[in-house]
């Protein structure tokens, strides 16, 4: 089965400092993959590079087995690829419906149609059972989990099979942190192909299939939800102990 | 569609949004709508003039300038910019249509045109130095407003000052020409009509799209309100002179762009634009562009607002649009509960912000009250608006990390 996104050899340089180095990634659809690492891994670099803000100084990208040239976020939306960064991108004194649609409002005429942008903002909060007291409220009015819920949703609204998160669960409470995971979950339900990249060990062993390690911008292995424990990767992660071969961290 | 989730959606439909927009929605019209009433009310009692159909004609007549110059100004706030430049753009159109008149011999109309160009032009310039170049708006509509007033004293030359032939149709516009009571009366039946026809069409759109929709009766709240309004201003202006056309003017200005911001895409640009200029960037709204037709739109109004000044006064000269005039048009918008830091307000807030203001002046002036007394009392009340508008918006911000 061919992958429904593949980066091949990736490497990414900034000036002197190499973000990444000859990476080798594959996720598919129904699937949830886990990029984990301490800080300066190169996470956010390759979320950048699956989402079009920075393209590789070598290697490849390809979706369906199709090399595609990431140029810009517009351009990786277009071949099916959206992102949801630390940052939310959320207009504070627009509703729901409003941030969800910005940039993409539905029209007749010279008039927006409220009516069907309104309808679609319930259909898809209610399939991803998002929990949100009303779509007309100021989003500012919203709590951390509930606005990230709908920069997610903003996400999926041009239908991609590609879901990059970057840090979904940075700053959130445990309730909410709880939310934005079942979230993901849902996801990978509706059958996107669903990047997390996180550095809480916790959140990634409660919903990825897969867990990836990345260290200086290698990618140190690639290893199975199920049956890794913290340790491993804990130890993955830090360099403290050879990748798989167990036991504590110090 | 599942009925059963339906419940939950308790945001209502358009009565209970508007309902918002009158309490403690995004542009809290409410309030100051009632400190209207308040001001109203103080200043008849002190001096029973004020309520005398003539006085409340000639408020309304003298409304109209500064109204439009502060709809402009509601539009660049929103946008998260500011004009301060307002006053002498007003008073460059001002000098344009009457130097052109008299010492060019243009017919009045292709005065006006020039002027609204010259203000198009210059809201151009300041869109792009802000947009494309990042330069604070505040520093440049600051610059503009010393060079515009320069060239604004060029134009009217050595006199400095340029009266209008008082029989030219930009002068009876503002000063003389009212609408016929048949006609007004007419005129508020079908806005009546047809604001309810919208609300009617509305409902009926939402209920087949299984949205939550108010009931009949809600709907048609809205146009009744507005039928006793506009019923009590026809029935008693008409007592006096009437309604004036520059006066119709304003509040068509007013509705139509009330319209345009919150119906369209460019609308809700602008506001995103103001409310966060980066998330905007980052979802696609063309930004630049959206800035600069604000800058655009603000200063095409405030020329509009010099030529219906120079009707109204006859005249054009170095004083007109200067003084404190921008700063009287940024406190009606303020007033009126547009927020200075963007995003959040709405247009009627010009046409309160401008009434509230005004009436102080008219009334103070009844009461043989100076300039200094109204410009305290003006002050007080500005103070008053902004320090309500900063107390919301820190509410709002309460959940919000970013200032």
């Amino acid at each position: 089965m061919t992958a429904a996104i593949t980066l091949a050899g990736v490497s990414k340089s900034f000036g002197a400092a190499q973000a990444l180095v000859d990476v080798d990634l594959e996720v598919n659809t129904h699937e949830v993959l886990a990029v984990v690492g301490d800080n300066g891994a190169g996470k956010s670099t390759l979320a950048g590079l699956l989402s079009g803000v920075h393209t590789p100084d070598r290697g490849q990208v390809r979706i369906d087995g199709e090399p595609v040239h990431l140029t810009s976020p517009a351009a990786a939306r277009r071949e099916g690829i959206a992102a949801v960064f630390q940052e939310l991108a959320l207009c504070d004194n627009l509703d729901v419906v409003e941030n969800l649609f910005l940039g993409h409002e539905a029209a007749a005429g010279i008039f927006l149609d409220e009516v069907s942008m309104e309808r679609q903002a319930w259909e898809l909060l209610d399939q991803l059972a998002a929990r949100v007291p009303s779509v007309r409220v100021p989003v500012a009015a919203l709590s951390g989990g509930q606005r990230r819920t709908i920069a997610i949703a903003r996400a999926l609204l041009g239908d991609p099979r590609v879901i990059v998160l970057d840090e979904p669960t940075t700053a959130l409470g445990i309730r909410q942190t709880a939310q934005v995971l079942t979230l993901v979950e849902r996801l990978r339900e509706r059958g996107h192909a669903v990047v997390l990249i996180s550095h809480s060990i916790t959140d990634v062993q409660a919903v990825a299939d897969r867990i990836a390690v990345l260290r200086l911008g290698h990618l140190i292995g690639e290893f199975d939800a199920e049956t890794t424990t913290t340790e491993d990767l804990l130890g993955a992660i830090t360099g403290a102990v050879a990748p798989r071969a167990g036991g504590r961290a110090s | 569609m599942t009925t059963a989730r339906t419940a939950p959606r308790t945001d209502g439909g358009r009565i209970s949004s508007a309902w918002q927009t009158w309490t403690d929605g995004d542009h809290r019209l409410a309030p100051i709508a009632g400190a209207l009433v308040v001001i109203w009310v103080a200043f008849g009692i002190a001096n029973p003039t004020f309520w005398t159909p003539e006085n409340l004609v000639n408020l309304s007549l003298q409304s109209v300038s500064t109204g439009v110059i502060a709809l402009g100004i509601v539009i660049v706030l929103l946008a998260g910019q500011i004009d301060l430049s307002v006053g002498s753009v007003s008073g460059l159109a001002a000098a344009i249509v009457a130097v052109g008149a008299v010492a060019g011999d243009w017919p009045v109309a292709l005065g006006v045109v020039v002027a609204l160009v010259a203000g198009a032009l210059i809201g151009l310039l300041y869109g792009v130095l802000v947009a494309r170049f990042g330069l604070p708006g505040f520093v440049i509509t600051l610059a503009g407003l010393l060079v515009v007033a320069g060239v604004q004293w060029r134009v009217l030359g050595a006199d400095g000052s340029v009266n209008l032939p008082f029989d030219s149709w930009l002068v009876k516009f503002n000063q003389a020409w009212f609408v016929p009571d048949g006609v007004a009366w007419v005129g508020a039946a079908v806005v009546v009509a047809g604001v309810a026809t919208i609300g009617i069409v509305e409902r009926r759109r939402r209920v087949l799209a299984e949205l939550p929709a108010p009931t009949v009766l809600g709907v048609l709240i809205r146009p009744a309100v507005l039928a006793v309004l506009l019923a009590v201003v026809v029935g008693y202006l008409g007592q006096a002179r009437g309604i004036g056309y520059s006066v119709v003017l304003f509040v068509v200005l007013v509705a139509v762009t009330d319209v345009l911001l919150r119906r369209t895409r460019w609308g809700r640009h602008v506001r995103a634009v103001g409310g966060d200029h980066r998330a905007s960037l980052l979802a696609g709204v063309p930004v630049r562009r959206t800035l600069v037709s604000a800058f655009v739109a603000c200063s095409t109004l405030a020329a509009l607002g010099g030529v219906l000044a120079a009707g109204r006064l006859a005249a054009a000269n170095q004083g007109t649009g200067g003084g404190g005039l921008f700063l009287t048009a940024i406190a009606a918008a303020v007033i009126g509960g547009t927020s200075l830091f963007g995003g959040r307000g709405s247009a009627w807030s010009a046409l309160l912000g401008v009434l509230v203001i005004q009436s102080i002046a008219n009334g103070l002036t009844l009461l043989d009250l100076d300039a200094a007394t109204r410009n305290i009392v003006t002050g007080l009340v500005l103070a008053f608006a902004v320090s309500i508008d900063t107390l919301l918006r820190q509410r709002q911000q309460r959940s919000v990390t970013r200032v």
